[in-house]
């Protein structure tokens, strides 16, 4: 993965999270407060255009830019989630130009426990944790990624959040009632990944 | 004497928690750190700006709801003050309350956390 992979990963996210973001929305709307599709949508914008504006070094100067888009434009709980598991992404890249599966592993790694402490989340409390845990499991499994083993194991973690009781975050305020609606954040974290796959299972990362 | 920072994601209801508490205890500090560009919602910048004014000082924060706990943080990391920001899980009216009285007795941040934690389980109305 080179630093146009990653700005390839970032524009293809954007992409998924612009044609879905009413989706999004409407998912929030039935456990939150409706805003998440919003929210994504307002700081891929922004992100997207830095992308294009400036030119990058390496993968982490290019996942360093994408998480201050997203502390400072996304807002909602997904903006300090997002945005600290794209800088601790990004610090885990460091200043190599090109990274092996092993240190895409480790980027991965760096990001969902960033998530887990920033959101002080557990697995199986119906948030976008759940997806990260299981990226990061997948991902470990094969010495070369097997991407799509990675798809299948998101996606499962993603739908599995349906049938979750939420123990953090807004749809907490629903208690049992928030059990049979997919999680918004887990169901946006779900296409981060599958962007990701998209830009690394083509050629050798 | 310890800072109170409100942070909410509404600018209204922080402004008018602070007014509300200001006439309690007119001596301590409080500030609102509330909304995201003028909407509803919480925003790391806008929480940083206010810690940053108490750079040499020690504040408690108290916030309405779960995100805004994770930008207040953000914003104490990306300030270098996570050692002088404490932030209280408490009830936002009453823990404020509690936290402003207890701070204008001088005390540690760490008392005012506690106070403003204990506040919320206390019943408002006498028994008959
Ligand atoms: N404490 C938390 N830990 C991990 N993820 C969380 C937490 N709270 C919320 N989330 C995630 O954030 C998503 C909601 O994002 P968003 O709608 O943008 O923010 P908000 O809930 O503030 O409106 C949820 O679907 C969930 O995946
Ligand atoms: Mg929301």
């Amino acid at each position: 993965m080179n630093q146009q992979d990653a700005v390839n990963w970032i524009l293809s996210f954007q992409k998924k999270i612009e044609s879905s973001k009413e989706y999004l929305t409407d998912l929030d709307q039935a456990v939150g407060d409706g805003d998440h599709g919003i929210n994504m949508n307002r700081g891929l914008q922004h992100a997207a255009g830095v992308l294009h504006e400036k030119t990058f070094e390496t993968p982490g100067d290019v996942l360093k830019a994408v998480s201050t888009a997203f502390i400072s434009k996304v807002g909602g709980a997904s903006g300090p989630l997002y945005g600290s598991a794209m800088l601790k992404a990004s610090g885990s890249c460091g200043g190599k130009e090109t990274l092996e599966d092993e240190d895409v592993k480790a980027m991965l790694r760096a990001a969902a426990d960033a998530v887990q402490a920033r959101g002080r989340a557990e697995r199986g409390e119906k948030t976008m944790y759940d997806v990260w845990e299981a990226v990061v499991r997948a991902a470990e499994e094969k010495e070369d990624i097997d991407w799509q083993h990675v798809r299948m194991k998101t996606a499962e973690a993603a739908d599995a959040t349906k049938e979750m009781q939420a123990k953090k975050g807004r749809a907490a305020y629903l208690g049992a009632r928030s059990i049979g609606h997919l999680d918004p954040g887990s169901v946006s974290t779900r296409m981060l990944i599958e962007s990701l796959a998209e830009v690394l299972e083509s050629g050798d990362s | 004497m310890t800072k109170i920072l409100l942070v909410s994601h509404s600018e209204k209801l922080a402004e008018g928690l602070k007014e509300l508490l200001q006439q309690m205890q007119p001596d301590v500090d409080i500030e609102a750190a509330a909304g995201d560009s003028g909407g509803i919602g919480t925003d790391p910048d806008t929480i940083s700006t206010k810690l940053q004014a108490w750079k040499e000082e020690e504040i408690v924060v108290l916030f309405d709801l779960g995100s805004a706990w994770m930008n207040t943080d953000l914003a104490a990391e990306m300030s270098g003050m996570e050692e002088q920001v404490t932030i209280a899980d408490a009830a936002f009216v009453e823990g404020a309350l509690a936290a402003v009285m207890e701070a204008g007795f001088g005390s540690s941040a760490a008392r005012v956390k506690a106070a403003a934690e204990a506040a919320g389980s206390q019943k408002k109305r006498p028994e008959a």
